[in-house]
């Protein structure tokens, strides 16, 4: 990035940063890529022939009850966080474009502990349904959607965090001033973007039955 | 960056903005889950009566209000260029037709071919 990108006046045809309009580009390809993914979440929902299921209980030829497969209580406190992330890397921006490093750093790593705990609750969740409960990913119609669904979110989680923690190191190295602040903003735009892809696929998997 | 593009760039809001946001964000979840929880075990019975129907339509529309505040004030589409919007809805736009195109194919219209049964 340019030492001057925002000091200096931009040749371009807009007389925008292009890397913003790239990021921006970028997650509009990303609206249509979740909505291929929750369509098909929703055009399998309640079509799977065997349990475990969603919200009910399921009993097997030889008798085993299952019990539902999703809990809402633990998924609600993993929401409840990206949703404080995003709150976090906004007041981390805010710091960083006026240039105050103690807040751009403090609230750059609570966005990272909110963001890592998503993600460890998406394991720990997998984890007990696969082990626990019996979904796998080739069980049934909603243990497929459902892993693909969650499972590319919580990628771009992971993939948000590391992107995060890039700039961290950076920030931490004293090369985030105020005038690359960009470089923050546009790991910030990815960051709620995939919180506002949650705040979707939150009610239309774990609420709606 | 020109004058009226730079303007857009630098004029987010402050602190306090963010703050009232998370919060109205974290009530809107509250209520998402709180609506679940009635609707599930049928108390209190007047609320659930009232919600129970409706239930699939009202969370959806909070869930679109929490994506309009995310998107409008933390990703500043509210201030930013109008082209940066643009880049969003359009997509969005695209994305909500494809997602009602593919129920409708496979809830309603699934008597026309044998493979979307």
């Amino acid at each position: 990035m340019s030492d001057h990108a925002h000091a200096m006046p931009l040749e371009t045809s807009t007389g925008l940063d292009n890397r913003k309009l790239a990021i921006w580009t970028f997650i509009g390809s990303e609206c249509l890529f979740f909505a291929t993914l929750i369509s098909n979440y929703l055009v399998y929902k309640g079509k799977s022939l065997v349990g475990p299921l969603p919200h009910e209980t399921w009993t097997t030829p030889s008798g085993q009850v299952l019990e539902p497969v999703l809990e809402i209580p633990l998924v609600t406190v993993g929401t409840a966080l990206l949703l404080f992330s995003s709150f976090f890397i906004v007041l981390s921006l805010n710091g960083c474009q006026k240039g105050n490093r103690r807040a751009f750093v403090g609230w750059l790593l609570a966005t990272i502990a909110a963001g890592s705990f998503f993600v460890g609750m998406q394991v720990f969740e997998f984890h007990k349904f696969y082990t626990e409960k019996g979904l796998g990913y080739t069980t049934n119609l909603f243990g497929s959607s459902f892993y693909t669904l969650t499972g590319f979110h919580g990628s771009h989680v992971t993939i948000g965090l590391i992107w995060l923690i890039s700039v961290l190191v950076f920030g931490l190295k004293g090369k985030v001033p105020p005038e690359k602040s960009l470089n923050l903003e546009m790991a910030a735009l990815y960051w709620h973007f995939v919180d506002v892809v949650w705040i979707v696929i939150f009610p239309v998997v774990y609420l709606i039955k | 960056m020109d004058a009226p593009a730079a303007a857009h760039e630098h004029s987010h809001p402050g602190p306090w903005v963010y703050t009232k946001i998370a919060v109205v964000l974290f009530i809107l979840t509250f209520l998402e889950v709180a609506l679940y929880d009635i609707t599930d075990k049928g108390r209190p019975a007047l609320v659930a009566q009232i919600f129970g129907p409706i239930f699939i339509e009202t969370l959806l529309f909070l869930s679109a209000i929490k994506f309009a505040l995310v998107a409008m004030f933390y990703m500043h589409l509210k201030q930013d260029h109008k082209l940066f919007s643009g880049l969003l809805v359009f997509p969005l736009t695209i994305a909500a037709v494809v997602v009602l195109a593919l129920i409708t194919l496979f809830a309603y219209l699934h008597h026309l071919h044998p493979a979307l049964k």
